[in-house]
């Protein structure tokens, strides 16, 4: 074994790289794997599963797969990010080669015959010119998986792919049309059921509360407080929700007025003590640079607001707290519940089981604490915990508000000369275990409580946060890029799908159509001009036959079109988008076309799925979406304070792929959202002659819009 | 304690011991063990926990279990299996019309509530009738496409 070759393994398998960690063969000539990422509706564990049935020359049928479980999976930090095929993916991949090769190198030996002329079919390997081969299974005796990884087996050339570029059926579908499928239907002998009555307010005290009235009602077993955290266990889950009610009644807190006022949020984010940092400073101050125009874009506050409340079971026995959960980053919780509960992290497990839909940082993890402070008071009865709608609205964090300033100008050959960008908002990281203070939300309420901590951003090279594609991939002579990062958090804020990516495309692809029409440039071949990569100028092109986009189209105002592009954190996949919109009571998106590279693509048919529902997302968001509050309370509290797009109202989806199976796979569930939010606001611009800078678009900003 | 209820689901007769004013939804889960019924808001907005009472699409979050006596309650295990899917989980399967699949079940008694009252519904009429189903992950467009190949199976068995 060489060093070099060791070290071309993936990040995750030199972290994990015990070989038989990664899968189990079953007498039922299945395979078990163990991927180190976690199903949220993605569909990436029926993605993982296919890699593995090529890399291991199986069926797809014959694959299995383990949830991730901190007793036994590989730790492959969280699932988020759009990075689940690089990283996850990546590991199976070159793990599977290797084990492949392991039985190789035995069947060789059985078969006397040289590893060059054997052959393997669904598991069965074979010579050329014999006819009985050994499977997998039959050579379990003669192969030790209990080696580490060493990279001297390569993954297949992707020419030779038989079974990657195939749309197969995702594994998990069948269960969820028919019955049992989440969480939240996994039941425990003696399983007891808990609700969280939560304050009224992120800084409410506790004055009084007198539990006396909640332990006389029918089936309660518990009343759990500890400092503003007060919880209740009782035999059935509807006398937990009637308990929960009773406990708010018999509560009195003192609240203040500490939230900023929600249609101000510009100028109190504009207010705040930021942390600054210049991303980007090339060209100097350059005079003559043409007309200029500046601009000012926001969005508010949004909601992950996944159809199913977040769950979780937690189980205190044998001294050990044993923990199910929808977390995105299974083992950071597992630590996270060590240091809040002052146990040793070997007392804890924690296993992955799906919940509703995942788009960020939601109160799966809160919930596992919410779960376990309870469990830990119970004398060995498990506890399953789901928040009402009303907690996921109230206490998820929400991605944040933010500002993005611009100004810029362009010569008279149609050239950007000058690009000055501002951005303000919160950082957008604020999962647990990112930083020393807990990241749950219950640790702030127990005790004598605590501040939250505030999120953090990664390295931009690494994706950053709040700076997520605040750097335009265009070329420009002259570019400058600050970052005012918000150094106060009145509303709790982590990631939400796309992070900063999300306002920061929309402010730059939006401005790109401003400078366009300065320009006098058809928008397309304005932003050809600015681009070298050929795979962003492929999509801007694929999308522009594909929509049969007509440059000189004149609008009557009941219908328009608008095009936007971006690099995904500027290295991930690229996205070109265009949006036909009708103008009507209120604003119609009709249909919305993509353009995507993300490089060799695993599964198409799950490709397109992830894009569809993300550009019906950020729809959503661009059209309806903003978190409602008061100056003490968060008054979004259900789906009528929060709507979103409903079946009559989502835009069709036509998206065209441009596989490269040469170049690495990109994850595609953000991608799209920044592009589709500006490709609307430019075609809204197109059909109306009204820039809506101001997310999002509702009756009231649009009609703020045309007065401007 | 309060008499046992005897409730009709999916066929079958069961004997219930719960306060009379129990929504629905939690004697389906907890004490039926039907979990593809599910809780999404509590409130009859979203539509998670879609049930069929006699042949009506209702939120059984929003009924309570003394409403039910006496009528014939069907939730998504009771309209096909795993190893006997009705046409319409087929559908769902064959179009791939689910990402995270929390609202799939209630889209589903929906679409069947649609489709026993008018066996041809145009579009417009299915994304109507499941505007009170909320998808948070985007997949409406794959529901209503999954939908529309059960009508035009439909369609095909009354041309034969």
């Amino acid at each position: 074994m060489s060093n070099q070759a060791k070290t071309s393994l993936p990040q995750y398998l030199l972290l994990n790289s015990r070989l038989g960690q990664r899968m189990s063969f079953n007498a039922d000539r299945t395979i078990t794997i163990r991927p180190g990422k976690v199903e949220i509706g993605q569909g990436i564990i029926s993605a993982i599963a296919q890699i593995a049935a090529e890399e291991l020359d199986v069926d797809y049928s014959r694959i299995q797969i383990l949830p991730v479980d901190t007793t036994i999976s590989p730790s492959e930090g969280s699932t988020s990010g759009s990075r689940s095929i690089q990283e996850g993916g990546e590991s199976m991949r070159f793990a599977c080669a290797e084990i492949r090769h392991l039985f190789l190198e035995a069947s060789a030996k059985k078969l006397n015959l040289p590893i060059s002329a054997l052959k393997i079919k669904d598991g069965l390997i074979y010579g050329n010119n014999t006819q009985a081969g050994v499977s997998y299974w039959d050579l379990l005796a003669d192969v030790n998986l209990d080696v580490d990884a060493t990279g001297r087996a390569l993954p297949k050339n992707p020419n030779n792919y038989e079974v990657i570029g195939l749309s197969l059926p995702r594994k998990d579908i069948l269960s969820k049309v028919t019955g049992a499928a989440f969480l939240h239907d996994i039941t425990l002998p003696g399983m007891l059921h808990g609700r969280i009555a939560r304050p009224p307010s992120f800084q409410a005290k506790l004055i009084s509360f007198d539990q006396e009235p909640i332990l006389a009602m029918p089936g309660v077993k518990k009343v759990i407080r500890d400092g503003r955290f007060i919880g209740v266990v009782a035999e059935r889950e509807e006398q937990a929700i009637k308990a929960m009610l009773l406990i708010e009644r018999h509560c009195k807190w003192s609240e203040s007025a500490l939230l900023p006022d929600m249609n101000e949020l510009e100028h109190f984010l504009y207010a705040q003590k930021s942390e600054d940092e210049i991303l980007k400073d090339v060209g100097g101050s350059p005079s003559d640079v043409g007309a200029e125009i500046n601009a000012t874009f926001t969005r508010p506050y949004l909601a992950h607001a996944s159809i199913g409340p977040s769950c979780a079971l937690a189980w205190w026995h044998d001294n050990c707290l044993e923990v199910w959960s929808h977390s995105q980053s299974i083992f950071a919780l597992k630590d996270e519940l060590a240091k809040i509960l002052k146990l040793d992290p070997e007392q804890i497990i924690v296993r992955h089981a799906e919940g509703a839909g995942c788009y960020g940082h939601n109160g799966a993890d809160d919930v596992a604490l919410d779960a376990a402070l309870l469990a830990q008071e119970l004398d060995g009865s498990p506890v399953r915990v789901q928040w009402m709608r009303e907690d996921e609205f109230a206490w998820e964090p929400f991605g944040p508000a933010m500002v993005v300033k611009l100004s810029g100008s362009v010569d008279s050959s149609g050239q950007i000369t000058k690009w000055h960008e501002e951005i303000w908002g919160n950082r957008h990281i604020g999962r647990a275990g990112r930083q020393p203070k807990p990241g749950l939300l219950a640790a702030w309420h127990i005790g004598e409580g605590m501040e939250a901590p505030l999120p953090v951003d990664m390295p931009i090279a690494m994706g950053g946060g709040s700076q997520r594609n605040a750097i335009p991939y265009y070329e420009f002579p002259n570019c400058k890029v600050l970052n005012h990062a918000i150094q106060s958090m009145p509303i709790r804020t982590s990631a939400l799908r796309a992070l900063g990516a999300h306002l920061n495309i929309f402010a730059i692809e939006s401005f790109m159509d401003e400078l366009a029409v300065l320009a006098k440039l058809d928008p397309i071949e304005f932003r050809l001009r600015h681009l070298k990569d050929e795979r962003a100028i492929a999509v801007l092109k694929t999308v522009r036959a594909k929509a049969n986009w007509q440059p000189d189209f004149v609008s009557d105002g009941t219908r328009g079109y608008g095009v936007a592009f971006a690099r995904y954190k500027n290295v991930g996949n690229y996205a070109a988008v265009i949006a036909e919109v009708l103008i009507e009571e209120n604003i119609k998106v009709k249909k919305i076309f993509a353009a995507i590279d993300c490089g060799l693509v695993i599964n198409p048919d799950g490709v397109l799925n992830q894009i569809e529902g993300g550009a019906i997302q950020a729809a959503s968001w661009t059209l309806k979406e903003q978190l409602l509050f008061d100056r003490t309370r968060i008054t979004s509290r259900n789906w009528e304070e929060y709507p979103i797009l409903t079946f009559s109202e989502v835009p069709k989806v036509e998206i065209e792929l441009i596989n490269r199976p040469d170049e690495p796979s990109l994850g595609v569930g953000e991608g799209v959202t920044g592009p589709v939010a500006a490709a609307i606001a430019n075609a809204v611009a197109n059909a109306m002659g009204v820039r809506l800078r101001h997310l999002p678009m509702t009756p009231k900003n649009v009609i703020a819009a045309m007065g401007e | 304690m309060t008499d046992p209820i005897s409730l009709r689901v999916n066929g079958v007769e069961h004997s219930i011991a719960a306060d009379p004013n129990t929504p629905l939804l939690y004697i389906l889960r907890n004490d039926l063990q039907l979990f593809g019924t599910r809780f999404g808001c509590g409130l009859g907005l979203c539509g998670a926990c879609s049930v069929l009472i006699n042949g009506q699409k209702i939120h059984s979050c929003d009924v309570p279990l003394w409403d039910c006596v006496g009528k014939d309650i069907v939730t998504i295990e009771g309209i096909g299996a795993p190893d006997n899917l009705h046409a319409l989980q087929q559908a769902f399967i064959d179009e791939q019309a689910a990402q995270c699949g929390y609202c799939a079940s209630g889209i589903l008694i929906t679409a069947k509530s649609l489709l026993d009252k008018n066996p041809n519904p145009s579009e417009s009429e299915i994304r109507e009738a499941l505007d009170r189903n909320l998808c948070r992950c985007g997949t409406h467009n794959r529901f209503v496409r999954a939908i529309q190949k059960v009508i035009g199976m439909n369609e095909g068995a009354k041309h034969v």
